[in-house]
């Protein structure tokens, strides 16, 4: 309990810190700014600390930040490749688009780890997720339905980041 | 030269946006255009904010530039989320080439096994 508390502490803090960036005039103002920071952000953990991650000592683990920095290429290459796909679909004449909406499995679990994979999902090419289920279904609008089969669906459309994803949240 | 690179990057992000509008306006159902609205709003903005970073060095308003992207990386897809999925229960159909719609099947199916 304390180990989740001093967590949440640290991320409000480390907020905190963004915000204030510049840290004042002098070094009576940047002290200032840093000292107000420490009650703000032990009120804001005690307001708000159960609603988020219930596992927010993950944030110490190293080896989840290699993950990560592999992680953000790959998400932005296809987050690039979504919007050259969407203004191709957009932009030429005769619209190709061959929508539906499609159900994919996932083997996550963890809270944190499928809102990054349903948030993944949308900003990928032609996928947006719409709702998904405890026993780890997602239901997806694909704007160019490839195939209706799960599993094969999965392969398409989950697989690139649920392995990534994996090493990050679970 | 950051400043040439911060304005490409507004103008890129600019062209995103303007891209996502057309689809906004040309695509025939509801989570089509929400499709073409969340990417290529969230593209555009985050490539907008980056411009705005690398224009102005490493200074207060890059780091707020820096915590909108994150913010928006996270709300703008779960907000597409909601919207979906809220209409889709409200019974906004489909458009009538769709393919298939496995999701009211499976909401039908549920609904016949509660009765």
């Amino acid at each position: 309990m304390a180990r989740k508390f001093f967590s949440y502490f640290c991320i409000s803090y480390l907020f905190w810190l963004l915000l204030y960036w510049p840290f004042g005039v002098d070094r009576i103002a940047s002290l200032q700014g840093l000292l107000v920071g420490v009650p703000v952000a032990f009120l804001v953990t005690l307001l708000f600390g159960g609603v988020f991650a219930r596992q927010p000592e993950k944030i110490f683990q190293a080896k989840r930040y290699f993950w990560f920095l592999y992680y953000v290429p790959v998400f932005i290459y296809y987050c690039v490749l979504a919007n050259l796909d969407v203004a191709y679909r957009v932009l030429s004449p005769e619209m190709p688009i061959n929508p539906g909406i499609v159900k994919v499995k996932t083997s996550l679990r963890s809270r944190s780890g499928l809102t990054a994979l349903a948030n993944s999902i949308t900003l990928t090419p032609g996928t947006m997720s719409v709702d998904l289920t405890e026993d780890g279904y997602i239901y997806i609008h694909w704007i160019n339905v490839q195939t209706q089969d799960v599993e094969k669906a999965s392969e398409l459309i989950v697989r690139p980041f649920e392995k990534i994803l994996k090493r990050i949240f679970e | 030269m950051s400043e040439i690179l911060g304005n490409i990057l507004i103008g890129i992000g600019a062209l995103f946006v303007l891209f996502g509008t057309v689809g906004l306006v040309r695509l025939p159902d509801l989570y089509n255009r929400l499709q073409a609205a969340t990417k290529c709003a969230t593209l555009g903005t985050c490539s907008i904010l980056l411009g705005v970073i690398v224009n102005r060095g490493l200074s207060a308003v890059s780091m707020k530039a820096l915590l909108c992207i994150i913010f928006i990386l996270l709300t703008s897809p779960t907000a597409a989320h909601a919207l979906a999925r809220a209409a889709h229960i409200s019974g906004v159909k489909l458009w009538n080439k769709s393919v298939c719609d496995q999701y009211a099947e499976d909401n039908d199916r549920k609904e016949e096994t509660t009765k």
